[in-house]
């Protein structure tokens, strides 16, 4: 495999300088379906090795497919959601090929009769001259199955060379998947990776929204293949492409076609030629190796399934599913950025944050648009980044965030304090009223204490006392200090400072 | 019933009122035939497997639930041999290949499901080419079936095994799988009666898949009406076969009762017949015509320009998706695994010596033909245009159907040839189904019964008739009334004429 | 119609690789001969096939045949890997896999 690890490759500036990039993307997504795809088994992620089997998708002698209508729904929802035509008649097809994790040996799958095709999606990137809509162009989507899991015994690294024996597990077998390809991306220039990027970002926005999948990249649910190739001017034909698979997080998306980009221009400078090839993409050292190079080229044999009957979605029904789908993703960012009240830079913010369903939840639950935002982009995505989560992925609610900022605009709680009941949230203490509770956590809103710890302070420090009766008020900042030390933070500042004040007859 | 009848002998009509009224129970039906299934099944070897055990105990619970009062089914009690291409929970099926060897399944097929709903006691699995491949059944990997009337002939195939079984009085009732004629063909060379329904009538879940768009399950019998009340057990809608028709059976039996061609339009197909045909056989069908005639059908010859290009298109087809239907046979999930002790060898090279090991010459020599029709380059010349002419086979029945009520030819060009004759000879093998391929390409149901033995060899002779798709009942309702009319002038039925094993 | 076809050892050769059957080098020439028989044979198809006629990949002209999402029973571990020959840690035991996918 990996022969050559340590690539030449050239300074990005220098490949933009030079080249222009092409880039194809192909996402799998796995449906959120109940069953499988083509028998009743579920889906659950996590279940013990080869229980959720059966005939079917086990590909025993003799079993049968059936297909999943959700299954169908879902695909002719997403092809419509992509603004794609919907096929008034297509059948699947078999993919003809041997391997230990595909039970029958051939997928189901479509082929030259997808179900959705000839689409778009607008994604947005900052660029140089401001915020760029670039038009990603769908080829087609369509529907088939997930393959088994394999795990690789003996040998090293477990990983697939090296290893003695392999344990297969077809639990995964028979998942529906749905395959969007888009057309040759164009005229992004040096935004290339931006752009992959921002299309897979804004696809997975919106699959989340059609609630068809739970998009999750780190469980696979969502994949991303990344096909790139240069040429010296947008005039000249394509390049020789290669494609770069397992780039599972937006960020290696981007990463990956950027070190493409540089290392096939280095091939390109040097004179050579780019190998039509599968890569794998590394995420720990950031670079792609060369997969297997294959000795004939692949001979699929499609033909239709006969298994299956073809599938003719009426009108009517294909209709009916337009109605059903969410609000167009950016028509929802403009609605919301106006309700909002925000600039195009605050509101580019929390879309490149990934927070936009949750602070859109959290103001549904009754927290100020400002304090949403703070939360989640602040305290809350340092600590994601920290556990290398998604925002949604966090063990809180909007709901719950929603809670603790309610118990500090009622001056239940001081920012600081907000925090540690965050803290008690995420590690599982329960809701922000039992972390309160249990932590101790409320402002001391009780004058006699405060006034006593005042006191206490003023005596300590007699110095500044005289200066703040002598008018410099400004000098009360150490005595509100000493008191909040003093009470451990649980006192709002404000209510001391102006007991302070109030205790020594002076005015602001 | 007294002891002194025998009663492999009954039919299966007989046997369940027998058993329904009390004279006979279950148990000593299943009995009789198993002691039959011993004394002579090793010199015609139409069983794979007999399950004595479970027989017997399928036999009891219907002779406990009559005498608890339950309403039996109309086939109760009666035995039956599954061809081993279906599965059957617990029982080995071997699909006659080395490559399922051992192999028992963990579910039942929907066929065998029904059957078992309905009281019906299977005795065991029955051999057959493998994977369904051959009309002759030498193509097992467990050794040949013979045909009762002749042991060095061949009983056809692939179901020669459960047509044999009835011939020989093993069983009165069969399930055969008809890809090709798999099903009519062993019926016409044994002396039985075998129907393909419709395609879609009868669920293929379970069913170890030849080429999906063409196999069908059907019934195997001695006589039109046992054939007529299998048929309608197992058909019907199956919600676990896509390809299965949601739509009511016809009545079959109350059409093999009626036995009535007065005023049926019988189209004759010129294109299945004359040259190529044994002359005997010719004579015979020729015969059976002028009987039809007789008994007040309307006969007329149609023409179907595009058959002679059905052979050539099947075997497009076939190979196709057989080529990828047995692709799971790879000896990882189940069945053979061999090669994995010599070296050091990969997944890749073990299926491989696996596959190689497992699968016979014909299945080999199919599932290169059908890899080679499906790759690129290739595709369209081969497996596209074959799906054409399968278009061009369709309007060839449509338009006979607006001439004629039903179709009818000789099942098969000859009488049951000699062990070994054919074996390597693919083409001259594949001859066999000329007659029986067109109606599988349609999807259309066919039926063959036997209509005399062939002058010059004495060996039974088959006559075909084919309806319109979901007409399954004009088949029952023309082949009962050739059936009794041929009864009236023979005095008996025609097994009699078969020597005693 | 395409021109008869001669089918060679390495033809066969390919179409084993890809059919995935280890056959021995003495049958390949048996096979070519056979198999070039048949595809001769066969090609006839073609005299008919014209463009204007439409192809046939079901019998039945059936559509839309869908199951609601539904669970079913599945087989049980036990059940799932009966039939394998080689079995570990409730997973179906293979050969080291060669080929990447």
């Amino acid at each position: 495999m990996s022969t050559d690890t340590t690539e030449k490759v050239l300074p990005y500036d220098d490949v933009v300088a030079s080249f222009d990039p092409v880039l194809g993307l192909e996402v799998h997504v796995e449906l959120g379906t109940a069953t499988k795809m083509f028998c009743g088994c579920p889906t659950t992620f996590g279940a013990a090795p080869n229980t959720q089997v059966c005939p079917t998708c086990l590909g025993l002698p003799g079993s049968l497919p059936v297909v999943n209508k959700v299954g169908v729904e879902s695909a002719i929802r997403i092809g419509l959601a992509l603004n794609c035509s919907i096929a008034e008649w297509c059948r699947f097809a078999r993919k003809n090929y041997f391997y230990p994790d595909m039970p029958k040996n051939f997928q189901t799958s479509q082929y030259d009769e997808p179900i959705a095709y000839d689409g778009y999606l607008d994604v947005d990137v900052e660029t140089d001259e401001g915020v760029k809509t670039f038009r990603i162009g769908i080829e087609r989507a369509h529907m088939e199955e997930d393959t088994g899991k394999t795990t690789h015994q003996g040998g090293a690294t477990g990983r697939i060379h090296g290893a003695d024996y392999s344990l297969v597990d077809y639990n995964r077998a028979g998942i529906p998947l749905i395959e969007i390809v888009t057309k040759p991306i164009e005229g992004t220039g040096k935004y290339a990776p931006e752009v992959a990027r921002a299309y897979v970002t804004a696809l997975r926005e919106l699959l989340r929204g059609l609630g068809v999948s739970d998009v999750k990249m780190e469980q696979g649910s969502l994949r991303c293949d990344a096909n790139v190739s240069l040429r010296r001017t947008p005039s000249d034909t394509f390049g020789t492409r290669t494609e770069t698979k397992n780039v599972n997080s937006l960020r290696s998306i981007e990463r990956a076609v950027r070190y493409e980009m540089t290392r096939q221009a280095a091939v390109l400078e040097d004179g050579g030629s780019i190998t039509q090839e599968t890569r794998h993409w590394h995420e720990d050292t950031g670079i792609t190796t060369s997969g297997r190079s294959k000795e004939e080229a692949e001979d699929y044999r499609y033909f239709p399934e006969p298994d299956l009957v073809p599938i003719a979605p009426s009108r009517e029904w294909v209709e009916e599913l337009r109605t059903s789908l969410p609000e167009n993703p950016a028509v929802r960012r403009a609605r919301l950025q106006q309700v909002w009240g925000i600039s195009d830079l605050d509101m580019q913010t929390v879309l490149n944050a990934g927070a936009l369903d949750v602070v859109e939840d959290t103001v549904a639950a009754g927290a100020d648009q400002a304090a949403a935002r703070k939360w989640w982009l602040g305290e809350l995505a340092r600590v994601a980044n920290e556990r290398g989560v998604e925002l949604a992925d966090l063990p809180i609610t909007p709901a719950q965030v929603a809670g603790v900022e309610a118990l500090v605009s009622e001056g239940t709680l001081n920012d600081k304090l907000a925090r540690q009941v965050i803290e008690g949230v995420l590690a599982g203490e329960g809701e922000p009223d039992a972390v309160v509770a249990s932590r101790g956590l409320a402002v001391v809103s009780d004058d006699g204490p405060l006034l006593a710890a005042i006191d206490e302070a003023l005596a300590a420090q007699p110095d500044v006392a005289d200066k703040i009766r002598g008018g410099k008020v400004q000098a009360a900042g150490a005595i509100v200090g000493a008191v909040m030390k003093a009470t451990r933070g649980q006192a709002d500042a404000g209510r001391v400072r102006a007991l302070l004040l109030e205790r020594l007859g002076v005015s602001e | 019933m007294t002891g002194s009848t025998d009663l492999t002998r009954l039919t299966a009509a007989e046997t369940a009122s027998a058993v329904a009224a009390g004279e006979v129970s279950a148990a000593e039906v299943a009995a009789a035939h198993l002691d039959r299934i011993a004394a002579v099944d090793d010199r015609v070897h139409a069983f794979l497997h007999v399950d004595a055990e479970g027989a017997l105990a399928a036999a009891k619970a219907v002779d406990a639930a009559r005498s608890s009062g339950e309403q039996l089914s109309p086939l109760a009690g009666v035995p039956l041999a599954l061809k081993d291409v279906l599965t059957q929970k617990g029982i080995p099926t071997t699909c006659g290949s080395r490559i399922l060897e051992g192999w028992r399944p963990p579910y039942d097929a929907t066929v065998t499901a029904r059957l078992k709903d309905a009281g019906v006691v299977i005795l065991g699995k029955t051999n057959m080419d493998e994977f369904a491949m051959g009309s002759s059944t030498e193509h097992s990997a467990y050794g040949a079936t013979h045909n009762p009337w002749d042991l060095d002939r061949i009983p056809g195939g692939s179901g020669g095994g459960s047509a044999a079984a009835i011939a020989a009085f093993e069983a009165p009732l069969a399930i055969g799988t008809d890809t090709g004629g798999s099903i009519r063909q062993p019926a016409a060379v044994t002396g039985t009666v075998g129907v393909k329904p419709t395609y879609g009538a009868v669920s293929r879940f379970g069913l170890v898949a030849l080429a999906s768009s063409l196999d069908q399950a059907g019934p195997c019998a001695r006589t039109v009406l046992d054939a007529a009340l299998l048929h309608s057990v197992i058909a019907g809608h199956d919600p676990l076969d896509s390809t299965s028709l949601d739509q009511p059976v016809p009545d079959v039996v109350g059409a093999a009762r009626r036995a009535d061609v007065k005023g049926l339009r019988i189209g004759v197909v010129k294109e299945l017949g004359g040259e190529g045909y044994q002359a005997g056989v010719r004579q015979r069908f020729d015969e059976a015509v002028a009987l039809l005639a007789d008994l007040g059908a309307e006969v007329v010859e149609v023409s179907a320009p595009h058959f002679p290009y059905a052979l050539a298109a099947y075997y497009l087809i076939l190979p196709s998706e057989c080529s990828s239907n047995l692709a799971k046979f790879d000896g990882i999930r189940f069945g053979l695994r061999v090669g994995e002790d010599d070296g050091d060898p990969s997944v890749e090279q073990v299926m491989a010596r696996t596959r190689a090991a497992g699968f016979g010459p014909e299945a080999t020599r199919r599932i290169m033909l059908g890899t080679y029709a499906l790759s690129a380059g290739y595709y369209d010349a081969y497996y596209g245009s074959a799906q054409k002419v399968r278009t061009l086979i369709q309007r060839d029945f449509a338009a006979a159907f607006e001439q004629a009520d039903v179709l009818i030819s000789p099942t098969a060009p000859t009488t049951a040839f000699k062990l070994g004759e054919k074996l390597d000879d693919p083409l001259a093998m594949y001859l066999n189904d000329v007659a029986t391929i067109p109606a599988n390409l349609a999807g259309i149901p066919g039926m063959s019964l036997p209509i005399g033995l062939a002058p010059e060899d004495g060996l039974p002779v088959g006559l075909q008739i084919m309806a319109p798709a979901m007409a399954d009942d004009r088949l029952y309702n023309a082949g009962a009334a050739l059936e009794g009319a041929l009864l009236d002038r023979w005095g008996h039925p025609i097994l009699e004429e078969a020597p005693a094993l | 119609m395409p021109d008869t076809p001669s089918i060679t050892r390495e033809d066969v050769a390919h179409l084993a690789r890809l059919a995935r059957i280890d056959l021995p080098p003495e049958s390949l020439d048996h096979y070519a001969e056979q198999l070039g028989v048949i595809l001769g044979s066969v090609a006839q198809v073609a005299e008919v096939a014209a463009e204007d006629v439409p192809a046939t990949s079901h019998p039945m002209p059936l559509v839309n045949v869908f199951r609601e999402d539904v669970v079913r029973p599945c087989l049980t571990n036990e059940e799932a890997l009966s039939g394998a020959p080689s079995v570990e840690s409730e997973r179906f035991r293979v050969p080291r896999i060669l080929d990447e996918e």
